[in-house]
Parts: structure tokens; C-alpha cells; sequence
């Protein structure tokens, strides 16, 4: 049992983190407002969890120019994609364990 | 955390992925709709190709009356298509404004964007294809090709958005193939095809999903 908890991450132990990381998945970049509306969350609640992510090196950021305005869009990494999968074994076998 | 809370996150993770990557909002009534359009669209084809064939003298095979006839019922015909994909298409954008604002679903997500692009891509191939064909004075393979590529347009698009709407795509595709199988019958396939099929399609999910 403590092999599997060993495998949680702490980083994806919460809504928001996990959110960002399940919509990335799944899409090759996204920009900021989309996954605002997506996970219904304030831009400094984002920012900061994104923040967090990006420091683990588990997505990456990319500025873009429209025009004059900024568009900045972000992707999982192979690090990111890597721990999210692990961390969805560990989801698995936790459950499995226990029902 | 408590087992309930990874249950819960597994289930956050699915409904984000399938949030993030499908537009659900399509309404089924615009399905509905859609249908009675080609209907009325075919009953007043049916009524212009009667009129025609009227003055169709069908020992020699040639029209009786003069070139200008000709032209006129084609363009009357090409312009009833485009009213019906017109009326269609700006029924189904306002039902699935009112919808997705029901969901709370934005209407221009990645996802519906990607839909969009994804259907309408086979859609203007098909569309110029059929156009073209026309212009060539083949008229004959027009309504199995507009099947055809409709059908193709939806299987592409479906990826995006309800699953069901791949089945509505190879059924498409089957009518197309079929009214070349029974070349002449172009208007009778269309009604299905167009017609028949969007009712029965948008019913089905009007009741399945929406009627709360």
C-alpha cells in the first residue's frame, strides 16, 4: 500500500492542478482563457497553480503576438506527461485495492 | 484523501478531457428542423422537375423547349439546395446558442472550432465537387455525391462532438452508395437521406437529452 501512495503526486492532489493537467492531455496546446472557462476558475487562481506546474517542469509556456496582444498557450511536457500517467496507475490502484 | 476523493478525481479527469475536447451543445431540434427544410426543399424540386418534365419529349430525350428552360430549372434547383443548407445551418447555430448557454457550454471553444473546421472541410470539397460536376452538365451523380461527402463530413466531425453523429455519417454514406446503385432516383434518396434521417436522428436525441 505504500508503494502506491508513493506514486500519488502531491502536485496533482488538487482540483485545479489536476484540471489543467487532464485538459492538456488530451489537447496539444491550450491558452489561458480556454482553460479558465474549462476548470471555471479566477485568472490569479490559474496563474498561480500554473505557476506551480510550470516549475516542476511538468508544462510549458509559449508567448505568442496577435497582433499587439499577447496570446500565450501552454503544453504538457514529456515530464508532465509521464507523472500525470503515473499518477492516474496509482488513482487506479488505489481503487481497485479498495472496492 | 479518502478512496470517494480519488474516485472523484478520476471522474473530474473524464469530464475534463471530454469538456476540453468535444462539443456536446449540437441541439437536436436544429436536427429536426433540418429535415423539414429538405423536405419542403424536395416537394418543391419534385414540383420544378414535373413541370419539366412536362415539355420533355422522352422519344428523342431532348427538351422541348429551349436551352433557357434547362438553365432556369438548374438554377432553380441549385438555389432550393442552397436555401435548405442556408435555413439549416442558421437554425442549427441559433438552437445550439440556446443550448449550449443552457449547459453553460461556450459556443467557441477549441472544440467547436476544431468541429466546425472538421465537417466543414468534406462539406466545400463535396460542395465545389458537386458544383463543378454541374457545370459539366453531369447532373445525375449529383445527390449520391452531396450524401456521400455530407456523410464523410460527419464521421470527420464526429470525433468532435456526440459520438452518435458517426452512425448518422455511415448511414449518409450508405444512401449515397445506394442511390447509385439505383441510378435515378436521386430526389427519393435525398429525401432520405436529408430528410427522413435528420427527423428520425434529431428526435432520437431531443428525447434522449433534452427534453428536461
Amino acid at each position: 500500500m505504500k508503494d502506491i501512495i508513493k506514486n500519488i503526486n502531491k502536485l496533482f492532489d488538487h482540483r485545479i492542478r489536476l484540471g489543467i493537467m487532464s485538459a492538456l492531455m488530451v489537447n496539444d496546446t491550450l491558452d489561458f482563457n480556454t482553460l479558465k472557462e474549462l476548470l471555471d476558475v479566477t485568472d490569479g487562481n490559474l496563474a498561480s497553480h500554473i505557476k506551480a506546474l510550470e516549475k516542476s517542469d511538468y508544462i510549458k509556456i509559449r508567448k505568442s503576438f496577435i497582433g499587439k496582444k499577447t496570446n500565450t498557450k501552454y503544453n504538457a511536457t514529456h515530464l508532465g506527461t509521464l507523472e500525470f500517467k503515473k499518477h492516474l496507475t496509482a488513482l487506479e490502484r488505489i481503487i481497485n485495492n479498495k472496492l | 484523501m479518502s478512496e470517494k476523493d480519488y474516485l472523484k478525481d478520476i471522474s473530474e479527469i473524464k469530464d475534463i478531457m471530454n469538456r476540453s475536447t468535444r462539443f456536446i451543445s449540437l441541439s437536436g431540434l436544429s436536427g429536426i428542423l433540418a429535415g423539414t427544410y429538405a423536405l419542403i426543399g424536395a416537394y418543391i424540386a419534385y414540383m420544378l422537375l414535373g413541370d419539366a418534365n412536362y415539355n420533355f419529349d422522352y422519344s428523342t430525350e431532348i427538351l422541348k423547349t429551349n436551352y433557357t428552360t434547362l438553365s432556369s430549372l438548374k438554377n432553380s434547383l441549385i438555389g432550393v439546395a442552397l436555401i435548405v443548407a442556408f435555413l439549416s445551418v442558421i437554425s442549427a447555430y441559433f438552437l445550439t446558442k440556446q443550448k449550449a448557454k443552457k449547459n453553460n457550454e461556450n459556443i467557441w471553444t477549441p472544440a467547436s472550432r476544431q468541429l466546425i473546421s472538421s465537417f466543414a472541410i468534406p462539406m466545400i470539397t463535396g460542395g465545389v465537387f458537386i458544383f463543378l460536376l454541374i457545370q459539366k452538365g453531369i447532373y445525375g451523380i449529383a445527390a449520391p455525391a452531396a450524401l456521400i461527402f455530407y456523410g464523410l463530413a460527419l464521421i470527420n466531425a464526429s470525433k468532435y462532438t456526440l459520438s452518435q453523429v458517426r452512425f448518422l455519417g455511415v448511414l449518409e454514406i450508405l444512401l449515397g452508395l445506394l442511390a447509385l446503385v439505383f441510378f435515378g432516383n436521386g430526389l427519393l434518396f435525398w429525401i432520405l437521406g436529408f430528410g427522413i434521417l435528420h427527423i428520425i436522428y434529431g428526435a432520437l436525441m431531443y428525447f434522449k437529452m433534452e427534453r428536461n
